[in-house]
């Protein structure tokens, strides 16, 4: 059993947008799954919709959700809000407002605690603390009267990570969070995040556009085109054999050092992930795809390429191999 | 917050000189006052003598700088009409004004805050523009009108409340619906779009993502943030109920400062004139200063600034 299982999920919003298309996922415990896609794709409704906590007027559909064995789909709200910040905990892309302004950090981590486990004051201060300093910061007792307006962004990071560990989650779902940090910041997080799950058994889902991030920390690649999961794969053999004509774009457009030489063009997709409106059949990039035929306007087939690793394409799973032979 | 403090004390006080010396021309602006004192029938003879005794044949400096040296001590002469101490016909009237301004403020808070709540964490619903509307209604409707509607209604048709005069609590419960009523928009309106705002937030989301409860998200997280216009406009509020509570206290025949206000204004007592404006402009400062010190309570970013 997954610890999170996502299957044909499905997110309108008023009817006429669709910003999930089916895609399915699963999260295994202590594993760290990726979802990486331009943006517009779908990767943030795909993780607010995993916490239900899209935006008024969207809706969920799915042909399974399921956290830990328990179904997600019909749970009420207030069941729901159970979960998240208990076993379920959400961190986010934007750190310098994602705290309340209003509310000490103290105050705010601590109240996770008090509302999941009833947890007294000062025993939540303490586990408070406690976390500030597992997340590498020093003086943590200070911190905790202090403000977000007197913290620098890779500090808030570090404490919204560090209340989404309040209550020991199973699952961490990690919306961009290293996006608005500078570089140095960022490996410090994504360390942080590698070290929590070693020591803490915690299945992350990390959304992701950034590849470089994907080749460090995760177990599995999900790579999110146009509200579907184009092709699934464990890290290694994604980025050795990748079988999606996108994933190969997508790839295409980092720059190796030693690899890409000086002069060379880097690589790039032509066009914008597009908008897809309802009733749409086909392959969604077909018309940004240079292995487009007439065959991708039709239903598209779900192909194994091998142990764990799903792409969804018309070209045959070897196309890439016969390629380069002929 | 010393510096917050000190900085918006200073404020307070600039504000309060430039009243003081506005108070003093406003009521020289209008003609020779010994004129008016006099009357139509006086001779030149009794006005030179008016003139002299009230200090009028001074130059308008010394007269100056003797009003605000007296009314830095709380001295604002004696009233022309009422031959009574300035300072004793204010604070004889201030506690009516006061009283039916907080009960005014108390009941348009008590109404508009939830409402306003209401309608942001149902946006667009038929309760949002139910209570829309009954804003906009609120706002367009002249406050005597209002006044002589409910003096009708539940004064004399169903005998609930006294029609006039300040006998009891009950006296204030209608004039107070009244005023509430010319503040109820504005509080709620505010209310409303800082609730949408902040509800729209990122740390609402966070908070949501936490798993909180529903009370804890729109009472803690949501209206703390949302509150700070509110406060600011309350103040406002109940400075402009405390000085324009003209039109109520005639209607409904309360002898607060309002009253005492429009009465000197007729018979041109330029003492009252001069010290109720003053009173009710050091009020307003006073409260201006207050919903900061709240606002900073509130906002630790504003604390810092």
């Amino acid at each position: 059993m997954s610890l999170l299982e996502v299957r044909g999920l499905r997110v309108t919003f008023g009817g006429r947008t669709a910003a999930v298309r089916g895609a399915s996922l699963s999260v295994e415990k202590g594993e760290t799954h990726c979802l990486v896609g331009e943006s517009g794709c779908g990767k943030s409704v795909t993780a607010l919709a995993v916490m239900n906590l899209l935006a008024r007027g969207a809706r969920r559909e799915a042909e399974a959700l399921s956290f830990a064995g328990q179904d997600l789909r019909h749970l009420s709200d207030r069941e729901m809000s159970r979960l998240r910040g208990d076993r379920m905990a959400m961190i986010f892309q934007e750190p310098m407002t994602s705290l309340n302004p209003a509310y000490t950090i103290g105050s705010q981590m601590t109240e996770v605690l008090r509302r999941h486990r009833g947890a007294p004051r000062a025993r939540a201060a303490e586990r408070a603390a406690e976390l500030l300093a597992r997340v590498g910061i020093t003086a943590p007792g200070m911190r905790l009267g202090q403000y977000p307006h007197q913290l620098s962004g890779g500090l808030r990071q570090r404490v919204m990570i560090a209340m989404a560990l309040m209550c020991d989650p199973e699952l961490l779902v990690a919306d961009e969070p290293t996006t608005a940090l500078d570089v140095t910041v960022q490996a410090q997080i994504l360390r942080l995040l590698a070290g929590l799950q070693r020591d803490l058994g915690l299945g992350i889902l990390l959304i992701t556009h950034d590849l470089g991030i994907v080749a460090r920390v995760a177990d599995r690649v999900s790579v999110m085109y146009a509200g579907e999961v184009v092709e699934s794969a464990p890290t290694a053999q994604l980025f050795a054999a990748p079988r999606h004509p996108y994933t190969r774009g997508l790839l295409r457009c980092v720059p190796v050092p030693g690899k890409v030489r000086r002069d060379e063009p880097l690589g790039s997709i032509p066009g914008v992930v597009p908008r897809i409106p309802p009733g749409f059949r086909g392959c969604a990039f077909r018309d940004r795809c240079p292995h487009a035929a007439p065959a991708c306007a039709e239903a598209v087939p779900r192909q194994e390429a091998g142990p764990g690793h799903e792409f969804l394409c018309t070209l045959p799973p070897d196309w890439a191999l016969r390629e380069r032979a002929a | 917050m010393l510096t917050f403090l000190l900085r918006r004390l200073a404020v307070a006080i600039l504000v309060a000189m430039t009243v003081l010396t506005l108070s003093f021309m406003l009521t020289r602006l209008s003609g020779d006052l010994a004129i008016s004192i006099a009357g139509p029938n006086a001779t030149q003879e009794d006005v030179a003598l008016i003139r002299a005794a009230y200090g009028l044949d001074r130059p308008l400096v010394v007269q100056y700088l003797d009003w605000v040296g007296r009314a830095a001590v709380g001295d604002f002469g004696t009233s022309y009409f009422f031959r009574e101490r300035v300072a004793d016909l204010i604070a004889q009237r201030m506690p009516i004004t006061l009283t039916l301004g907080l009960v005014g403020l108390g009941i348009a808070l008590l109404v508009s805050i939830p409402l306003g709540i209401l309608a942001a964490v149902r946006e667009g619903s038929w309760v949002d523009r139910g209570v829309m509307l009954v804003a906009l209604v609120g706002q367009a409707m002249p406050s005597f009108w209002l006044g002589l509607l409910l003096m009708i209604l539940l004064g004399l048709q169903l005998g609930w409340l006294p029609i006039s005069g300040t006998g009891s609590w009950e006296h204030y419960v209608m004039p107070g619906i009244v005023l509430a009523f010319s503040a109820i928009p504005a509080l709620m309106r505010l209310t409303r779009s800082g609730m949408i705002e902040a509800l729209s937030s990122d740390y609402i989301r966070t908070a949501r993502a936490k798993g909180l409860s529903r009370l804890s998200i729109l009472g803690k997280h949501a209206l703390r943030n949302a509150a700070i216009p509110v406060v600011s406009i309350a103040a406002v509020q109940l400075g402009f109920m405390l000085g324009g509570s003209i039109v109520i206290e005639t209607v409904f025949a309360l002898h607060g400062v309002g009253y005492l206000a429009w009465e000197s204004i007729s018979k041109n007592d330029f003492p009252v004139v001069q010290a109720v404006v003053l009173v009710l402009a050091l009020i307003y400062i006073g409260l201006t200063l207050l919903a900061d010190l709240l606002n900073a309570a509130l906002d630790p970013r504003l604390r810092a600034s």
